[in-house]
Parts: structure tokens; C-alpha cells; sequence
């Protein structure tokens, strides 16, 4: 089943409360999915200091103050390191890809749970409401999260296979279904030089985008591709730190709603998930459709 | 509010409680549901002559296997509205997500807004009005019953239908299998307008609408049948 959730928010004052509004939408969505969960947060100041590139690595296997050293030895500028649970959020005054490059070299085998920067990925493996209370999720800050609560149908339940796969700069990705051809697409990926990290679908799909993206394609083409690309089921919640984009397969059974307001634009799998955001009395609120590309960015929001 | 009406508030009340007082053998008269917050499952198997009035949207299969009620959701419904429903009316004052009147065998559904993919998907017996569209796949080999929709039909509509009878206002994106465009003749002119009129909308001129049915093609095997 698996359940998703995502908020973007247009109105500073609700910055603060983003990590609230965003546990409450993700453990709603507890009953769709109760194995693992991830979240991603855009713009708290503690998990992805602005100014300084950020990373999340997931079950490192060793103290967060190792870490530090061992990168910061490899960088030659301070590293901050702080545990979340079983992730690891580290910041330093360099671009995210340069650390990101050094922990790859510190710890060749570790997950990276994402890169960028303003954003910060948390996944791991258990019930999503004991997860959102060991990351402190309530307390997070920002202006967009997405949310996944997974139920595993393609591949085992481990922090790898949560969702969401943020495999590009500042990029996210997270999905309810299951992709069919997965296998035949991510042969042709490694063969274009794509590295994975998982036998997992969704990833397929999130190195796609990503792949696409880093072609220069624009988020909204990316998605009409991925369509024409994939076989499966799929609603998809595909953000960025600038961007918000929701897709769904052209048979749409699973399921979508969509709330928008001044103040925010929310998506979940089910209504409930949203029934509790300030304001959802007079939301314009409706299920996406199939294989149309529903797609708002900040720059709109600020013009 | 007139003291007769049994008020429950799902903020509070459990789901289930709500529900198996919804299921008491002599029940009747008016009762009302607050705070539905997108439950799924809301005054299902409901069989006797009340009135229930849903004050706000709800989530999966909300008034399903309806039999006698009068049911109003003031609000959205999510999948599976009023599947399986036996008789009485479902109204839903906004939109209805997929498969909306799934397999209902009697009783009138009306939603005030659009439906979602597979409206009436293997409806066998009960009448559905939509003021606005329905998504693709609607009345998904539907059996009978009277499928009316005053807005679009997506694509796929009527696919391997058998003997609904579908009138659609505005455009169909495209027919399923053996789904063709058939004749309004006086007797449908008719029996669209005590639909329209049992769904609230009066003012619609029934010759607005086209009528689509089973072209019967595929009721026995043939090697041509090929769609």
C-alpha cells in the first residue's frame, strides 16, 4: 500500500510549524504502511544550515563525532554532525557534493540518505509514529517536507529501501505502487553510467529523474518522460528545494488528493492525512488526474 | 436542531461505536455525523429508514451497502462511495473519488461535483447522477441501472458494458468496447428527466444529452471480436 504525504508552504509564518503540520500528515498515514518511513525537510536551520552544503547518512557505524573528525580531515573546515535516530545530519561550510564526495570516500559503503543544499533526509526501518519521535520531527522548521510510510512489496525492509530517494542536489522523490519494468530500465541506466544503491523500484525511478534533471530537463518534462518510460503503478511526489510536482500512472489506482490554499499546497494519499492543516475548510481540494503533471515552485509563490 | 436527531462527533466517538449504533435494530429517525476527518468507512451496512447527515468529507467506502437510508455527506468522498449499495440514496455534496457506486444494485446515488476514474464500475441495478465529470472507465462492464453524467466522460466509458444505460451531457474522451451512442427515443427522454429531477437538477433539457448503451457484440464469442 504505502502512504505519501508532502506540504509546501507559501506563508513564512507557517515556517515554524512545518515540522509539526508534517508529523501529524505522515503519521496519519501510519495505517498505509508501518514497516519504515522517511521524510525529507527543506529549509530547517539546524538540520541544513543555510549557506552550508548538508547530507544525511543513514546507520554509519560509527559515533557522530568520529564522522566529524574523519571529514573534516578529509575537507580541511569544520564538519557538524548530529544524530536523528539512526541518520546522520552533517553540515560543513562546502558545497553539499564536495562532502557528500568525502564521506563516499571516508565510508565507501554507507547510505546516503541525500544531499543539498537546504535539505535534510531522514529514513529508517519502524513504526512511523516512533520514527517522527526519535527524529524530534515536531520541532522541524522549514518551508516544504514530504513524508512516506512504506508497506514493502519490491524489496526487503531495510533503511535502504525507505523511501524518500533524494539521489540528486536538493532532490526527492516518493512513490505509492510499484513500477513493473524496473529491472530492464535500471539496466539501461547503469549503462549510461548510473550507480544504485538498492534493488529497490522506486530508486529506478528517482535516478531517472535524476538523470533527466541533470540533462537539463525541467522537472515537468522529466515527469511526462518517466511516464512514457514506466510500467506500473505510481503517484509519485517529486519535490525540490524550489519545486513540487505530483504524477500519477495513466490507470490511477492509487490513490491522491490534493489541497491547495494561499497559505499552502498539500498532497497525501488520503484526505485524512491533510484533515488537520490550518485552513483545509476552505481548500480547494481534488484528486489529480491521470498522467497530468500538477507542479508549483517557490519562485511562483514569492512573484 | 429538532430533538429527535442523534448526534455523534467522530472526534470523539470511536468509529466502530458509531457504526454498530448505526446497525441497531430499530433504528430511525435523524442522525448526524461530526468531524469525519476522512475515515474510512463511515455509516456502512446501514439498513432502515433514517436520514443520516455526514457534516464533512469523508475517506474510503463511506455508505456502502446502504439499504434504505437517506444518506447526505456534506463534504467529499473518497474510493468507494456507496459501493454495493442496496437501495435508499447517497448524496455527496462534493466530489467523489474512483469507483464511486461500485457494484451498487439499487437506490439512487447522486454527487453534486465530479467522479474519479470507474464510476458505476459493474454497477448492476442502481441509478447514479454526477453534476459534474467522471474520469475514465466508468461503468466498467456496468449491468444495469441509469448512469447519468451532466459534465465529460474520460476515456473508456462504458467498456464492456451490458445493459446500463448511460446519458452524457457534454463530451466522451472515448468509448470502451462495445459502448456505442444510441438513440433518444421518448422513453429515455423520460425516464432522464425523473432521474435529473430526483437528483435536484430540473432545469436541464433531457434532449441535451446523448444515450449510450451495449452494442451487444460481445455477448457470445466470436473469433472477430476484436477490440
Amino acid at each position: 500500500m504505502c502512504g505519501i504525504v508532502g506540504l509546501h508552504l507559501r506563508k513564512p509564518d507557517l515556517y515554524p510549524r512545518l515540522g509539526a503540520l508534517l508529523a501529524g500528515m505522515l503519521c496519519e498515514m501510519e495505517d498505509r504502511g508501518a514497516d519504515s518511513a522517511g521524510i525529507a525537510v527543506y529549509g530547517d536551520p539546524t538540520w541544513s544550515p543555510a549557506g552550508r552544503g548538508a547530507i544525511s547518512l543513514i546507520a554509519v557505524g560509527a559515533s557522530t563525532d568520529e564522522v566529524a573528525r574523519a571529514l573534516a580531515a578529509e575537507l580541511g573546515v569544520d564538519v557538524s554532525v548530529q544524530a536523528r535516530g539512526t541518520t546522520y545530519l552533517v553540515n560543513a561550510g562546502v558545497d553539499s557534493e564536495e562532502l557528500l564526495a568525502a564521506a563516499r570516500k571516508a565510508y565507501p559503503k554507507v547510505l546516503v540518505g541525500g544531499f543539498g543544499s537546504d535539505l535534510a533526509v531522514l529514513k529508517g526501518v519502524g513504526r512511523p509514529t516512533a520514527l517522527a519521535e526519535a527524529w524530534g520531527l515536531a520541532g522541524a522548521q522549514g518551508w516544504q517536507g514530504v513524508g512516506h510510510t512504506r508497506m514493502a512489496t519490491e524489496s526487503a525492509v531495510t533503511a535502504g529501501g525507505a523511501h524518500p530517494y533524494a539521489v540528486g542536489p536538493d532532490q526527492c522523490l516518493v512513490h505509492n505502487g510499484s513500477f513493473s519494468n524496473h529491472a530492464t530500465v535500471r539496466r539501461e541506466l547503469i549503462a549510461a553510467g548510473v550507480e544504485f544503491d538498492s534493488q529497490n523500484d522506486t530508486e529506478v525511478a528517482a535516478r531517472f529523474v535524476a538523470h533527466q534533471l541533470a540533462a537539463g530537463k525541467e522537472v515537468d518534462v522529466a515527469l511526462k518522460e518517466l511516464c512514457t518510460t514506466f510500467d506500473g503503478f505510481y503517484t509519485l511526489l517529486v519535490s525540490h528545494r524550489d519545486s513540487f510536482a505530483v504524477v500519477r500512472d495513466a490507470i490511477a489506482c492509487k490513490p491522491a488528493v490534493i489541497a491547495e490554499t494561499d497559505d499552502w499546497v498539500a498532497m497525501a494519499s488520503e484526505f485524512r492525512a491533510l484533515a488537520h492543516l490550518p485552513g483545509i475548510e476552505a481548500a480547494r481540494i481534488w484528486e489529480p488526474e491521470p498522467e497530468v503533471i500538477y507542479h508549483w515552485t517557490r519562485a511562483e509563490v514569492s512573484a | 436542531m429538532s430533538p429527535h436527531v442523534t448526534t455523534y462527533d467522530l472526534a470523539t466517538t470511536p468509529l466502530r461505536a458509531v457504526n454498530q449504533a448505526l446497525h441497531a435494530p430499530d433504528l430511525e429517525g435523524e442522525v448526524r455525523i461530526e468531524h469525519p476527518l476522512g475515515a474510512h468507512s463511515v455509516a456502512v451496512g446501514v439498513n432502515a429508514p433514517v436520514k443520516i447527515t455526514i457534516a464533512g468529507h469523508v475517506g474510503y467506502y463511506a455508505a456502502g451497502m446502504s439499504q434504505q437510508a437517506e444518506i447526505v455527506i456534506e463534504g467529499n468522498a473518497g474510493t468507494g462511495v456507496a459501493e454495493n449499495m442496496m437501495s435508499g440514496t447517497v448524496v455527496v455534496k462534493g466530489n467523489a473519488s474512483q469507483a464511486a457506486g461500485a457494484t451498487a444494485h439499487g437506490g439512487l446515488l447522486v454527487i453534486d461535483g465530479d467522479a474519479a476514474a470507474r464510476c458505476g464500475i459493474s454497477m448492476k441495478g442502481a441509478d447514479i447522477v454526477v453534476g459534474g465529470s467522471v474520469g475514465h472507465s466508468s461503468a466498467f462492464m456496468a449491468q444495469a441501472g441509469r448512469l447519468v453524467v451532466r459534465g465529460d466522460a474520460g476515456d473508456g466509458l462504458g467498456d464492456s458494458i451490458y445493459e446500463t444505460r448511460i446519458y452524457v451531457r457534454g463530451t466522451v474522451r472515448s468509448l470502451g468496447a462495445d459502448c456505442v451512442a444510441k438513440e433518444m427515443r421518448p422513453e429515455h427522454l423520460e425516464e432522464l428527466a425523473g432521474l435529473l429531477k430526483a437528483a435536484g437538477h430540473v432545469h436541464d433539457d433531457p434532449a441535451s444529452y446523448t444515450r449510450y448503451g451495449s452494442a451487444r457484440k460481445l455477448y457470445h464469442f466470436a473469433a472477430t471480436n476484436t477490440y
